[in-house]
C-alpha cells in the first residue's frame, strides 16, 4: 500500500517577523523586509543590503545555554521547529523515537561562526599558521553542518534517520524531498523537515559580490529584490529558517491531527552545465517538475500556483520562466507564479523550506502571495507574476521550484485537502 | 520495504584516493598487509597545532588527472572526489559516456567539512587585504555541494544529485541514498565521499572534538578496542563507487563487484557513546532486515572503531546485541587504524575494503592494534583467509549518527 505524506505542523523564522502569523502578514500584504545590513559593517562591499531577521533568541524561548552554544542558524531552526512541533500537536515523548526522523538543509551551515573565529585565530587575516589558543570552545560545532540536524534531533528526542542536506540553494526543497521519501518508503512515520541559514557575514557577502550575483541597489533596499522585473539586478541576501512536521497520513489521522496538505511528489536533477550559470531553456528544471507531477499523478493543467525560485538575477528568472512553460504548456499562462524572495530575500539553503511553508499557507488561506516590487515586464518573462498584491484564488495543487549553485534543479508538489488524490 | 522492491543495486566501480594508496588496488594491497601510514602532520601552518598525527594523502598530483579549468575553481576535497570518480567510472567500464540519457546518471556525495583550505585562503584575502580580493570561486569551492556539482558538470550527468552533509555515518547514508535512487528508477549513480580536513584552520576547528587524538607518536595515536585507546586520528581522502541497477549491469555485461543489500541509520546524540550501543544495534538490525539477511550470514564486520573506550565498548556490545552469539564470533576488522578517519570518506573506504576482501577471500587486519579488551574477534597482525559472502560496514559520527550497511559479494551471490 502506498504511504502518503501529510504536513501537520509548520514553523518559520523569517525577515520581517518571527513566527507563522507575522510571516503570513508580511507575505499577504506584499511588504518587503529588505534593508541596509546591520549585522556587521558592510563598508566596502558592492552589495550592502539584506533581509535580516530581528531575532532575540531568549525572547523566542531558547535557554541561555543553548544560545551560548548554538550558532545563529541553529537557533533559527530550533525556534522554527518548536513552533512546528507545537502546531502539529505531536507528543514526541509518546512516539516511538526510532520512527522519528530529522531532515534539515543548510547551504553554508556554520560559516558565520567559522569566519568569526577565523578572525580571532589569524589576527585578522595576518597569518596562515593560525593560533588555536584564540579559538572559542564551540568552534568544532561549526565545522560540519551535521550539527544542525543533530541539535534539533536531540531537542525533540528523534532517534531515526537524522540527516543534514546541503545542496546549496536547493537544500531546503531537497531536505523536504528527502523527508518525503523517508516517510513514503517506510523508514519513519514522522519527520522534522526544513532548512536554516544565516549567511549574512562578510565572507558570504564578499563571495557573491565577486560574481555580481547580489543586487547593488544600496540606495533603495526596500525595492532592491525585483524578481521577473525588467530592471532586476541580482538577489538580496536573506536569512531564516522554516520547519515542517511531516507525517504518514494514517498516523496523522489516527491521532486526529489537523492535516494542512500532502506532499504529493518531489524530484531533483542536475543541469551538468555550470556551477553558477543557467541555460535559457530550463530543460532540467522542467524535467524535475514533470517527474514530480507524474509521481503525484497530477496533470500539469491541475497546477493552480507556482512558487518560483525567482531570485531576481537576470538569468534565473528567464531560465525558470522557460522551464515552467515547458512543463505546464499553455496552462503556464493561466497559472499565477510569484517569488516571495521579493519580500524576504534569498536565504540560500533555507529559502526552499521557507517557500514550502509559504505554499502550505497559500493552500490553507486560498491566497497567492504576490511578487513585490514587480513593475516593468521583461519580454523574456511573460507569465503572470502576481504583481505587488496578494490574490485570493482556489488552490488545490501548488508547486514549489528551486535552482541552486552546482546546477541543481528541484521541485516539490503540495496538494490541499480537496486536491486530486493519488490512487 | 525490501519485499516490494523490484530493482537491486550493484556496485560496478571503485575509485580510491587514500593516505595509503592513490588507486583502489594500491589501497587494497596496503590494507591487506595491515600497513600503517599514520604520521606526523607535515602541512605548512600546522606545526603548532596540538593535533600531531594524521593520515595525509601524499604524492597526489591533481594536475595530471584534472583539467585546469576545474582545478582552479575547486578545493582539494573536490580534487580527490573528481579523481576517485574518474577511477570508479573507468573501473565500471563506463568511461566518459555512462549512459544513453544524461538524466539516467545521478551523483551523490557526503561532505563533512567542505573546502577548508580554499576557504582559509579566501578568508585570509578578505580579512588581510579587503573584500575586493575575494576570488570568484569562493562561492562554489568552499560549500559542501561542490563535489557533487563538479562531478555532474565535468561528466555531463544530469540525474538526481544529492549531498548529505552529515557526520561520518553520512558516508553510508550517501550510499543508501544512491541505492534508493536506483530503486526509484535511476540507472547509475556515482556516489562517494572524500574529505580534506588538514588545512591549518580546519585543524583548529577539530580540536574541540573530545574524541580527537592528540597523541604525538603515530604508532600509539589510534588504537581502538584496547586499554590504550586515546581517540581517533583524522585523515584525508575517500572513495567513490559506481552503483547501478543490477539488471542493467548484467545486460551490459558489467562485472558486478558487489551488491548493496541493506542500510539503516539512527541517532543517539553527539558524543553519547554509551547510548550509541542501542543506536548502532538498532541500525544493524534495520540493515539486516532490509537485506533479508540473518545474523549468521554476516561473514565480516568493518567496525567504526572510534578509539574512545566507551565508544569501543558500545560497539562491541552492539554487535552482541544485534547479532546474538554470532556477534562475538564474527571476525571484526578496522583497517582505518592504519590510515585514520577521513570523516565521511572513512566508511566509503571501508566499503571498498569490504568489496575487495570478499573478492580476495581475505580479511584485512587492524593495523597497530593488539591486546584487545573487548569480547570481539578482532582480526589483527595479518590477513585472515576466509570465504566471505556478506560484509557489514558500521559507522558512527561525532554528532551522534549511527549507520549500518550490508554489502554482498558480486557474481554468485544471489540478492
Amino acid at each position: 500500500m502506498t504511504r502518503r505524506v501529510a504536513v501537520t505542523g509548520i514553523g518559520v523564522v523569517a525577515p520581517g517577523g518571527i513566527g507563522v502569523p507575522a510571516f503570513w502578514d508580511l507575505l499577504s500584504n506584499g511588504r518587503t523586509a529588505t534593508r541596509g545590513i546591520t549585522l556587521f559593517d558592510p563598508e566596502g562591499l558592492r552589495s550592502r543590503i539584506a533581509a535580516e531577521c530581528d531575532f532575540d533568541p531568549l525572547a523566542h524561548g531558547l535557554d541561555i545555554d543553548v544560545v551560548e552554544r548554538a550558532d545563529r542558524y541553529i537557533q533559527f531552526a530550533l525556534v522554527a521547529a518548536r513552533e512546528a512541533v507545537a502546531d502539529s500537536g505531536v507528543d514526541f515523548a509518546a512516539e516511538d523515537p526510532w520512527r522519528v526522523a530529522v531532515s534539515l538543509g543548510s547551504a553554508v551551515g556554520g560559516t558565520t561562526r567559522l569566519e568569526h573565529d577565523y578572525v580571532l585565530v589569524s589576527e585578522r587575516g595576518q597569518r596562515w599558521d593560525v593560533d588555536h589558543r584564540a579559538a572559542e570552545p564551540q568552534l568544532h560545532r561549526a565545522f560540519s553542518p551535521s550539527t544542525l540536524a543533530a541539535d534539533v534531533a536531540e531537542r525533540f528526542g528523534a532517534q531515526g534517520p537524522v540527516q543534514t542536506v546541503s545542496t546549496g540553494c536547493t537544500s531546503g526543497l531537497d531536505a523536504v524531498g528527502y523527508a518525503f521519501h523517508t516517510i513514503e518508503e517506510g523508514r519513519a512515520d514522522l519527520c522534522i523537515a526544513g532548512a536554516s541559514d544565516s549567511p549574512i557575514s562578510p565572507i558570504t557577502m564578499a563571495c557573491f559580490d565577486a560574481i555580481k550575483a547580489t543586487s547593488p541597489n544600496n540606495d533603495d533596499p526596500e525595492h532592491a529584490s525585483r524578481p521577473f522585473d525588467a530592471h532586476r539586478d541580482g538577489f538580496v541576501m536573506g536569512e531564516g529558517a522554516a520547519v515542517l512536521v511531516l507525517e504518514e497520513l494514517e498516523h496523522a489521522r489516527a491521532r486526529g491531527a489537523h492535516v494542512y496538505c500532502e506532499i504529493g511528489g518531489y524530484a531533483t536533477y542536475g543541469n551538468a552545465y555550470h556551477m553558477t550559470g543557467l541555460t535559457c531553456e530550463g530543460l532540467e528544471m522542467a524535467r524535475a517538475i514533470d517527474d514530480t507531477l507524474a509521481h503525484a499523478r497530477v496533470d500539469p493543467t491541475e497546477i493552480d500556483y507556482v512558487n518560483a525560485h525567482g531570485s531576481g538575477t537576470r538569468q534565473n528568472d528567464r531560465h525558470e520562466t522557460a522551464a515552467v512553460k515547458k512543463s505546464l504548456g499553455a496552462h503556464a499562462y493561466d497559472t499565477p507564479m510569484s517569488s516571495i524572495k521579493s519580500m524576504v530575500g534569498h536565504s540560500l539553503g533555507a529559502i526552499g523550506a521557507i517557500e514550502v511553508v509559504a505554499c502550505v499557507l497559500a493552500l490553507a488561506r486560498q491566497v497567492v502571495p504576490p511578487t513585490a516590487n514587480y513593475e516593468t515586464p521583461d519580454p523574456e518573462c511573460d507569465l503572470d507574476y502576481v504583481p505587488r498584491t496578494a490574490r485570493p484564488r482556489r488552490l488545490d495543487n501548488v508547486l514549489s521550484v528551486g535552482s541552486g549553485f552546482g546546477g541543481f534543479q528541484s521541485a516539490v508538489l503540495l496538494t490541499g485537502p480537496s486536491g486530486r488524490r493519488r490512487g | 520495504m525490501s519485499g516490494h522492491r523490484t530493482r537491486h543495486t550493484a556496485v560496478t566501480g571503485l575509485g580510491v584516493v587514500a593516505p595509503n594508496g592513490l588507486d583502489a588496488d594500491t589501497y587494497w594491497k596496503s590494507v591487506k598487509e595491515g600497513a600503517s601510514v599514520l604520521d606526523r602532520i607535515t602541512r605548512e601552518g600546522c606545526e603548532h597545532l596540538p593535533l600531531r598525527v594524521a593520515g595525509e594523502v601524499r604524492g597526489f598530483d591533481p594536475s595530471a588527472l584534472i583539467e585546469e579549468t576545474f582545478l582552479v575553481q575547486t578545493d582539494k576535497f573536490t580534487h580527490f572526489a573528481l579523481a576517485a570518480a574518474d577511477a570508479a567510472l573507468q573501473d565500471a567500464g563506463l568511461g566518459s559516456s555512462a549512459a544513453d540519457s544524461p538524466y539516467s546518471v545521478g551523483v551523490v556525495t557526503a561532505a563533512g567539512s567542505g573546502g577548508g583550505e580554499f576557504g582559509q585562503r579566501e578568508l585570509q584575502k578578505l580579512w588581510g587585504q579587503g573584500s575586493r580580493f575575494v576570488g570568484p570561486y569562493q562561492s562554489i569551492a568552499w560549500f559542501y555541494a561542490a563535489s557533487t556539482g563538479q562531478i555532474s558538470i565535468r561528466k555531463g550527468f544530469k540525474g538526481p544529485c544529492g549531498v548529505v552533509a552529515s557526520d561520518e555515518a553520512g558516508g553510508l547514508d550517501a550510499v543508501a541514498h544512491a541505492s534508493r535512487a536506483v530503486h526509484r528508477g535511476t540507472d547509475v549513480v556515482v556516489v562517494g565521499a572524500a574529505e580534506a580536513p588538514l588545512a591549518p584552520y580546519s585543524g583548529v576547528c577539530q580540536l574541540g572534538y573530545p574524541e580527537l587524538s592528540t597523541e604525538a607518536e603515530p604508532d600509539r595515536a589510534y588504537r581502538p578496542f584496547t586499554q590504550a585507546a586515546c581517540g581517533f586520528v583524522p585523515a584525508e581522502g575517500g572513495a567513490v563507487l559506481v552503483v547501478e541497477d543490477l539488471e542493467r549491469a548484467r545486460r551490459r555485461g558489467a562485472f558486478v563487484r558487489a551488491t548493496v543489500a541493506g542500510h539503516a541509520a539512527t541517532f543517539t546524540g553527539a558524543s553519547q557513546w554509551e547510548r550509541s550501543r542501542e543506536g548502532l544495534a538498532h541500525a544493524i538490525r534495520g540493515a539486516l532486515d532490509e537485506a533479508g539477511c540473518a545474523p549468521e550470514e554476516i561473514d565480516v564486520v568493518f567496525a567504526d572503531a572510534m578509539g574512545v573506550p566507551e565508544a569501543d565498548r558500545a560497539e562491541a556490545l552492539a554487535l552482541a546485541d544485534a547479532l546474538g552469539p554470532h556477534g562475538t564470533r564474527v571476525p571484526v576488522t578496522a583497517p582505518k587504524t592504519g590510515i585514520g578517519r577521513s570523516y565521511c570518506g572513512a566508511p566509503l573506504l571501508d566499503i571498498v575494503a569490504a568489496v575487495q576482501a570478499m573478492e580476495h577471500g581475505q580479511i584485512p587486519p587492524t593495523p597497530g592494534v593488539y591486546d584487545i579488551c573487548h569480547d570481539i574477534d578482532l582480526v589483527t597482525a595479518r590477513p585472515r583467509p576466509a570465504e566471505l559472502r556478506t560484509a557489514l560496514v558500521l559507522s558512527r559520527g561525532l554528532m551522534g549518527s549511527n549507520a549500518a550497511l550490508v554489502v554482498r559479494r558480486g557474481p554468485g551471490s544471489a540478492v
